[in-house]
């Protein structure tokens, strides 16, 4: 998303980059960027809780207004847990089958990268099928 | 006792596992310029506002997202209904995303924010589409251009981005 930040922003119209990921974001270096130290998937806050979404927003927008340099990044002050302990398991080796004597190893956790669509329900697949048979699904981009 | 660690590095992280499994490093994308930087012409009460996010959300009704370097974008009005919002995405755990896509798409955080006047106004559509796409080159050739092209024609005064 860094690359898309900097063309966006070389097109004259200015961005913010909402983060999890501080060692990436540093590394593409956006124009703008606020870090949120969660688990990946929660970049714009917790489920469900409207207060917090709003208030991690509002921090984040006001780097518009607060950073004044290319490349600065606020830091947001929320913690995910007390412990931060979430941070010890992600894309760590695992004891394979519990037993005391197994070396730990990686897991291959990813997901298969299929190349069919892949839906969350079988009714959005209906229906997007039906879609791409009457109009071609317009809002859909192919950029291949 | 509450311990707090550092922020996580995905970049070692993915070095260690790719390493682990016997997999070639993979490469991330290191900018070797600084990059542009554009000032905010008016206050963010008075902004027009993009939404970009990279979780793999789509309209129930759209094509969904495959997993093998989607380049492709979806255009999703700003008016949609929450509940009509899905998320098709193999890097990352979608299990709260789909209960409340806000988590990746602050789709209802923006408008309530319209409401209360701190931005101006939520520019008609948002654009999403799937990350974790390994060719940088793809990135930066297809979807890089045409979402700034977008930005300017939308006419925003300002683009807030949602990576994953």
């Amino acid at each position: 998303m860094g690359l898309i930040a900097r063309a966006i922003e070389s097109a004259g119209v200015p961005t913010l980059s909402l983060t999890s990921a501080l060692s990436i974001t540093r590394s593409v270096n956006p124009p703008r960027a606020a870090f949120l130290d969660y688990p990946l998937g929660h970049t714009a806050g917790p489920a469900f809780d409207r207060a917090l979404q709003r208030q991690i927003l509002l921090d984040a927008l006001a780097g518009f207004e607060t950073i004044r340099a290319p490349g600065g990044v606020i830091e947001l002050g929320y913690a995910w847990s007390q412990d931060d302990a979430w941070k010890d398991s992600v894309m760590r080796p695992r004891a394979s089958s519990g037993k005391a004597d197994q070396q730990e190893t990686f897991e291959d956790d990813r997901t298969p990268r299929l190349n069919a669509p892949q839906y969350q329900t079988e009714e959005d697949q209906r229906l997007a099928e039906a879609a791409l048979a009457r109009d071609g699904c317009p809002t859909c981009i192919f950029l291949d | 006792m509450a311990q707090t660690r550092p922020p996580i590095d995905y970049i070692q992280r993915t070095r260690d596992q790719y390493s682990g499994l016997g997999y070639p490093v993979y490469r991330w994308v290191e900018s070797d310029s600084p990059p542009e930087f554009v000032l905010l012409k008016k206050p963010l009460s008075e902004c027009r506002v993009g939404l970009i996010a990279s979780g793999g959300i789509y309209v129930k009704g759209q094509v969904a997202f495959h997993f093998a370097d989607d380049v492709s974008y979806r255009v999703v009005s700003t008016e949609t209904e929450t509940e009509d919002l899905r998320i098709a995405h193999f890097a990352y755990d979608v299990t709260d995303a789909r209960r409340d896509p806000n988590v990746v798409f602050p789709i209802d955080t923006l408008r309530g924010l319209v409401r209360e006047g701190a931005i101006g106004e939520l520019s008609e559509n948002a654009y999403t589409f799937m990350g974790g796409i390994y060719s940088a080159r793809k990135v930066r050739e297809k979807l890089a251009p045409e979402f700034a092209r977008r930005a300017v024609e939308d006419q925003l005064d300002l683009v807030l981005l949602v990576p994953v």
